[in-house]
């Protein structure tokens, strides 16, 4: 793995490039929230109607392969790329996945992390984290944490970030040979934790960090001191991750404080949701566009696909989006899928959502890259309050 | 009429042909999935065309949900008439009103059609299983002159020995120059059976709904995918496929995600598919170039490797004038002698 940072914005805000397996990607990025590797709904097949090389980030949690497949069948096959038979795409392994793999901080004790998942509650051990990792071989993965929700007592989170550098040095120690490891920095909604967490990291031989523990009830507004404690300790040069954030408001706030790579889950929750985006990603789109209330609600970010309002729209989710769904479906559609529960539907969302949001973050890098990140952020952040 | 039927070969009963439609060519013999919502469940129109999907089945019921929806279902070429319909396993003079209520219908819908020039109105025969009221309706239907024909009201829970005849009596009535349609069929052996006995054109969901259950179609029968044992088998669903779920993931990966993630319906699914459309190509070339009987015996060792060829395929082929002793356990074939051994005649009938 290799990154470099091209570009600043308004202090802390960088774009950089990353280069990881066969692949080259621009940051800020996002990585694709995915099921046992795939993608939630959308088939392997049509993964390449999406743009490259941004969609080529995978996240991918280990743990779900807990479900059915054995760690020793996944090494015989040769690893995440050939099980998977996306040879093309780069897998980015956190334990974590926000939808189904949640941390359950109380179970955590000093011998693995605990998981809610959906075989039941799981403690991981460090040693087998690294089975798994071993196994998957994916091209970055992050060290075992123990994530705590912010509102946990200080005794709990003061030791939630001694176990997590001690197995951050477990797992260094049993790392395979391939594969760029990202250090896991954890510290709840304490700044002091945080920085000391941080701190201690910065000196470990690790590829990039893992900003952990966020997304666990800490409020919008904690979150930019928590994370600039925490980037402040860490080398400019090296690239930071980070789970839990959805929104983009979050991202921006992310991107704000010096993070590079995301993993979001909001593309999953508007598809199931039956939520397809539609905030301009054209300048001109975004200078004409007329802030009068629509009469789809009071949402112009985007449209829910199940109201009754769309029966009859024959125009595709966003006109002009060259996505495979607006391309060649309409909102009509799209309408009666959901209302008759067929699979298509989160299929075709799933396309729209993903397109649409990576042409969210090519923006930002766009803005970045001109200088005017901050500008961009708070055209955004005003313009959907 | 708005299609041109062309046979390019044939064996004994069974053809190979060319269908033309306004907007489209395809080889018969033919399986078309079915498209209940608007949608094959869980495939998009390009996957579709990659597995070589010709003709997909629309029911109508939910155009009244999407009147205005864009697409591959807008526009259909081959309409069937409304029918009455009765399940095979009941008797009685229901079955009669119905098939004559059917031949009223056709008329109906004759009257009523109001694109003959582009849309092809196929008629339904119907009867139930008994043979005096399925030659009165295809002599009906016949007399009408429509584009096409499907053979209806089965595939319903009769047996297997009633469905095969009813096929057999419409196949030899209905006019050879034009499709012959079996609705419902069905499973790849069932097809194979029609196909010997002169049928072009089947639809069914039985492809895409054993996917969403874990079950693989195969040359073997059926791969259920959800068994243990397949959590650790790294082989392909079906070696000699060369589909895209065949070339890229194995039983085991496949295993981890059935019944329990969408993507594993889709995978599967899309597998199903291309084995019956392969099925479809297959069935067709070999009639084309003179290997039809080759290919079924082929397929029925395949199938059944120890030999044990249920007794309606064989009386089928039989009809069919396809001789498929090849594929048959050798003790079937026994006459009058009884091998040396402690078998009585009974016994011997059983293996």
């Amino acid at each position: 793995m290799k990154f470099a940072v091209k570009a600043w914005s308004n202090g802390r805000a960088r774009a950089g490039i990353l280069h990881l397996g066969t692949s080259t990607i621009d940051t800020p990025s996002l990585l694709l929230s995915t099921r046992k590797g795939l993608p939630h709904f959308i088939s392997p097949d049509l993964l390449s109607c999406l743009p490259s090389p941004e969609s080529r980030l995978l996240h991918v949690s280990p743990l779900h392969f807990l479900e059915g497949l054995s760690m020793k069948t996944i090494s015989k096959i040769g690893g995440l790329h050939q099980l998977l038979g996306l040879h093309d795409h780069c897998f980015v392994s956190v334990p974590r996945d926000s939808i189904q793999c949640l941390p359950e901080a109380n179970s955590t004790n000093k011998i693995g992390a605990s998981f809610e998942t959906p075989c039941g509650r799981l403690l991981i051990k460090p040693v087998e984290y690294m089975e798994m990792i071993s196994s998957t071989r994916p091209e970055l993965w992050a060290t075992l944490a123990d994530e705590v929700p912010a509102w946990v007592s200080d005794k709990r989170n003061k030791t939630s970030v001694d176990r997590t550098i001690k197995w951050l040095d477990e797992c260094i120690s049993l790392s395979p040979a391939s594969g760029a490891v990202f250090g896991a920095i954890v510290g709840g909604s304490s700044l002091e934790e945080r920085r000391r967490c941080a701190q201690e990291v910065a000196t470990r031989n690790v590829s990039g960090y893992w900003v952990g523990g966020l997304g666990l009830g800490e409020s919008m507004d904690e979150r930019p001191a928590l994370l600039n404690a925490v980037i402040e300790a860490l080398p400019e040069e090296k690239p930071r991750l980070i789970c839990g954030l959805g929104l983009p408001e979050e991202i921006l706030q992310g991107i704000a404080a010096g993070v590079d790579l995301f993993e979001s889950t909001y593309i999953y929750h508007l598809t199931l949701g039956g939520f397809a985006l539609t905030f301009p990603l054209d300048r001109t789109q975004i200078n004409a566009l007329n802030l009068a209330p629509s009469d789809v609600g009071s949402d112009p970010r985007k449209i829910n696909l199940r109201a009754t309002v769309f029966r009859k729209d024959t125009m595709p989710i966003v006109e002009g989006c060259t996505c495979y769904t607006c391309r060649n479906h309409t909102r009509a559609y799209i309408n009666h899928l959901l209302n008759v529960h067929e699979m298509l539907a989160q299929i075709l969302l799933e396309i729209h959502n993903t397109h649409h949001f990576l042409g969210f973050f090519r923006l930002i890098r766009e803005a970045i890259n001109a200088g005017r990140f901050e500008e961009f952020r708070k055209e955004f952040v005003q313009r959907w309050r | 009429m708005a299609l041109r039927f062309e046979v390019l070969g044939r064996f004994n009963r069974a053809r190979a042909a060319q269908l033309t439609l306004p907007h489209f060519v395809c080889q018969t013999p033919l399986f078309m999935p079915v498209g209940t919502q608007g949608t094959i469940k869980g495939l998009a129109t390009d996957q579709l065309e990659e597995i070589g999907c010709q003709i997909i089945l629309g029911n109508t019921g939910w155009k009244a949900n999407a009147p205005n929806t864009r697409g591959i279902y807008s526009n259909p070429n081959i309409i069937m008439a409304l029918d009455d319909v009765v399940k095979t396993t009941i008797t009685g003079p229901r079955i009669e009103e119905a098939m004559y209520r059917t031949l009223r219908w056709i008329d109906r819908c004759i009257a009523a059609h109001k694109r003959p020039h582009d849309q092809n109105l196929f008629g339904i025969v119907q009867g139930g299983l008994d043979p005096v009221l399925r030659d009165i309706c295809v002599r009906g239907l016949v007399d009408r002159n429509l584009p096409g024909y499907a053979i209806g009201g089965l595939a319903g829970g009769e047996d297997k020995d009633s469905f095969w005849r009813v096929v057999a009596q419409c196949t030899a009535t209905l006019p050879k120059d034009k499709p012959r349609y079996v609705m419902g069929v069905g499973y790849p052996l069932d097809i194979v059976i029609c196909s010997a006995l002169g049928a072009d054109m089947y639809d069914c969901v039985y492809p895409t709904r054993t996917a969403r259950f874990g079950t693989a179609l195969v040359p073997e029968g059926v791969l259920k995918l959800k068994h243990r044992a397949m959590a650790e088998d790294t082989r392909p669903i079906d070696p000699t496929c060369a589909c895209m779920v065949c070339k890229n993931y194995t039983r085991a990966y496949i295993h981890s995600l059935v019944t329990k993630d969408a993507m594993g319906s889709q995978l599967l699914s899309f597998h199903n598919l291309y084995y019956m459309m392969q099925l479809s190509k297959n069935l067709h070339s070999s009639i084309v170039q003179g290997k039809f009987p080759e290919f079924v015996c082929n397929f029925l060792q395949k199938m059944f490797p120890k030999g044990d060829i249920p007794e309606w395929v064989c009386n089928a082929m039989e009809v069919a004038e396809i001789d498929i002793s090849s594929c048959c356990a050798p003790f079937r074939y026994i006459q009058a002698t009884k091998v040396q051994s402690n078998l009585n005649e009974d016994e011997i009938q059983a293996v």
